[in-house]
C-alpha cells in the first residue's frame, strides 16, 4: 500500500467501504439465463481507488450497477458503509460512458441538477459547482451549452455533476471510454487531481489495462462470463501520477503481468 | 442554407440554427417569396394573354381587388374557423399530452390504449365529420371535435415518442440522485420530449386548419369553409380563392406562431421531424 496516494496527514483507514461477498447475478432472458456475475467477493478500503478490469461483457457494468443499488443481485450481499445495499443508494456519484448530460441545461446548470434533486441549498452548491468546472479548466464554459462542447468538456461537466453533493463514493463506468487517446489522457490526470482534492473511494470500470495501473491503486481482473475475480493486483506506484510514469519499467510490468492473465483466461490469442 | 423553413412540415429537420428572430427567419424565406412572386407574375400574364374567363380562373389581381373587397365579411367569418382551430387545438393538447404520460408510465395503458390509438389513424377522419354533425348539430361544437380528432394523434404519437426517450443511464443516474417520480419527470423526462412534442405540435396546427375547414364544408352556416361553399354554388371562383387566401394567410400565422414559441421554449435544439408525417 502506498500512502503517498493519500492527501497528506490523512491516514488510509483498513475498514472496508465496499463489502461485496458471494454476490451473483443472473438476468432472466427470453434466450435463457444469462449469469453475467458469479461469487464474486471484494472489499475495497475506504480512499482507495479500484479499477475494474475485465472483456467486454464479463459484468464489470452490473457489478457497479449493484454496488450503486439500482439492479439487484440474485444472491450474496453488498455493503457500503453501514448500510446493507437494498435499494437505489444515492450516496453515491455516477458518471457513465456516455455523459448524459441534459441538453437543455448549460454546463453550470447541468452540474447544479444535483443540487436541485436533492434538495440542498443552492447559493453554497453553485459556489461548489464553480470551484469543481475551474479545476477541470472549464471556468469560461459555465453558461456553454453541452452541444456547444467536444466530448472531453462534457465529460468533465458529467465529472463535476458526480461529485458536486461529495460523495463518498464514486463509481465510474468506462468513462472514458468514448473519447480519443489524448482527450483521455487529459481527463485521467483531472480526475486523479478531483481525487486528491475530495476524499472519496472511486470504483473505476475499464477494459484499458493500462488506463487500470496509471489510475489505480488495485486492480480487480474480472474472467469473461460468467464474471469472477480472477485476480487482484496491488499497484504501487507513486503519487501524484504523471504520464511519463506509464514509461517507467515498473509500470511496464504491470502491464505484463496483466497482459498475461487474460492471455491464460483466453481473452487474447496470438498466433504464431 | 436557404430552406423554405415555414412552407411544409416535412421541411422541418433542417437549419441548425439557435435563437431566430422573427427577422431572420423571414429573411431566410425571402428566396422563397421571390419564387411566389414569380408564379404569380406567370398566373397573371397567362391569364390575361389567353383570355381565361374569370369564372374558370381568376388573376391573382382579380383575387386581390375581391379580397380586400370582400374583406371585412372574410374577417368576420374568419373568427368562426379560427376559433374553432385554437379551442380544437388547445383541447388537442390538454388530453393528448396528459394520455400521453399515462402511456409512458402505465404498462397497461401503453399495451390496452395505445395500440388503438396507433390503428384508429386507419380510419379516415374526414369521413367521420357527417357523422359529427347529424349528432353534434351545425354549430361550432362538430368542428371542434373534427380538429380534435386530426389534431390528436401526432400531439400522442410525438409526446409519446419523446417521452419515452430518456435514455435508460438518464433515469438511473435520476434514482441515484434521490429523484422521486414527480422530480423525474420534470427535471428529465419532460424538458427531454419538448422538441419531439413541439414537431407534434407543428403538424398538428397544419391538421387543425384542414380539420376545420373541413368540418365546415360538411355542415355549417359560418366559417371559411362556409364562404367556399356559398361561392361555389354561385360559380363565384374569385371569392373561393379569396377565402382560400385568407385560410393560408391563417394556416402560416398559427404554424409560424408555434415555430416561434419552439425557439422560444426549446431553445436547446433545432426542430425535430414528427412520427406520422404521411396524410
Ligand atoms: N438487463 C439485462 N438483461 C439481460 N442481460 C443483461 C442485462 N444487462 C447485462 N446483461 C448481460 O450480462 C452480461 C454482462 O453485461 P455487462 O455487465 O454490461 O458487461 P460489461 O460491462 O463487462 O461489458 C452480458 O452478457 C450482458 O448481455
Ligand atoms: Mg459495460
Amino acid at each position: 500500500m502506498n500512502d503517498m496516494s493519500m492527501p497528506p496527514g490523512v491516514p488510509r483507514s483498513t475498514e472496508a467501504h465496499i463489502a461485496i461477498s458471494g454476490v451473483s447475478k443472473t438476468f432472466r432472458g427470453r434466450n435463457g439465463d444469462v449469469h453475467a456475475l458469479q461469487d464474486i467477493d471484494l472489499d475495497i478500503r475506504r480512499g482507495e481507488f479500484v479499477s475494474i478490469l475485465g472483456p467486454s461483457g464479463c459484468g464489470k457494468s452490473t457489478l457497479l450497477m449493484l454496488v450503486s443499488g439500482l439492479v439487484s443481485s440474485t444472491r450474496g450481499t453488498i455493503r457500503v458503509g453501514e448500510k446493507t445495499i437494498k435499494g437505489p443508494n444515492s450516496d453515491v456519484g455516477i458518471v457513465f460512458q456516455q455523459d448524459v448530460l441534459l441538453e437543455w441545461r448549460t454546463a453550470l446548470q447541468n452540474v447544479m441538477v444535483q443540487a436541485e434533486i436533492r434538495k440542498s441549498e443552492l447559493g453554497p452548491a453553485r459556489e461548489r459547482a464553480r470551484q469543481l468546472l475551474r479545476m477541470v479548466s472549464l471556468q469560461d464554459f459555465e453558461d456553454a451549452y453541452p452541444k456547444e462542447m467536444s466530448g472531453g468538456m462534457r465529460q468533465r461537466v458529467s465529472i463535476c455533476r458526480a461529485l458536486l453533493h461529495k460523495p463518498p463514493l464514486l463509481l465510474m463506468d468506462e468513462p472514458f471510454g468514448a473519447l480519443d487517446a489524448m482527450t483521455r489522457d487529459q481527463l485521467q490526470l483531472d480526475l486523479l487531481r478531483l481525487c486528491a482534492d475530495n476524499e472519496m473511494t472511486v470504483f473505476f470500470i475499464t477494459h484499458s489495462i493500462s488506463e487500470a495501473v496509471f489510475l489505480s491503486d488495485r486492480v480487480v481482473v474480472m474472467s469473461p462470463r460468467p464474471g469472477r475475480v480472477e485476480r487482484v493486483i496491488e499497484i504501487d506506484l507513486p503519487r501524484p501520477r504523471r504520464l511519463m510514469m506509464r514509461e517507467d519499467p515498473q509500470f511496464n510490468n504491470y502491464m505484463r503481468e496483466l497482459t498475461e492473465i487474460f492471455k491464460g483466461l483466453g481473452v487474447f490469442r496470438e498466433e504464431v | 442554407m436557404a430552406v423554405i423553413e415555414n412552407v411544409s412540415a416535412s421541411a422541418m429537420a433542417s437549419a441548425p440554427v439557435r435563437r431566430l428572430s422573427p427577422l431572420r427567419t423571414f429573411g431566410r424565406i425571402s428566396p422563397a417569396v421571390w419564387t411566389i412572386i414569380a408564379l404569380l407574375v406567370i398566373w397573371e400574364v397567362g391569364v390575361r394573354v389567353t383570355h381565361t374567363p374569370e369564372f374558370v380562373l381568376p388573376s391573382p389581381s382579380r383575387i386581390a381587388e375581391e379580397f380586400v373587397a370582400y374583406w371585412p365579411r372574410l374577417l368576420v367569418q374568419s373568427t368562426y374557423t379560427v376559433a374553432e382551430i385554437l379551442i380544437g387545438f388547445v383541447c388537442s393538447v390538454l388530453i393528448g399530452v396528459p394520455l400521453a404520460v399515462l402511456v409512458t408510465y402505465s404498462r397497461f395503458a401503453d399495451r390496452a390504449i395505445y395500440p388503438l390509438i396507433v390503428t384508429s389513424q386507419t380510419v379516415p377522419k374526414v369521413a367521420i365529420a357527417p357523422l359529427m354533425v347529424a349528432w353534434f348539430g351545425y354549430g361550432v361544437t362538430p368542428k371542434i371535435v373534427i380538429v380534435v380528432l386530426l389534431t390528436f394523434f401526432p400531439i400522442v404519437i410525438n409526446s409519446v415518442v419523446g417521452l419515452k426517450a430518456s435514455s435508460a443511464e438518464m433515469l438511473y443516474l435520476a434514482r441515484s440522485m434521490g429523484a422521486n417520480s414527480w422530480q423525474t419527470f420534470w427535471k428529465f423526462r419532460l424538458p427531454q420530449a419538448m422538441p419531439n412534442m413541439f414537431a407534434g405540435f407543428k403538424l398538428a396546427t397544419v391538421m387543425a386548419v384542414i380539420g376545420a375547414i373541413v368540418a365546415e364544408f360538411v355542415g355549417s352556416d359560418v366559417g371559411l369553409g362556409y364562404v367556399i361553399q356559398v361561392a361555389g354554388s354561385s360559380f363565384n371562383i374569385t371569392r373561393q380563392f379569396g377565402a382560400i387566401v385568407m385560410i393560408s394567410i391563417i394556416g402560416m400565422i398559427f404554424f409560424m406562431a408555434m415555430e416561434w414559441a419552439e425557439k422560444v421554449i426549446v431553445p436547446w435544439k433545432s426542430s425535430s421531424s414528427a412520427v406520422g408525417e404521411d396524410h
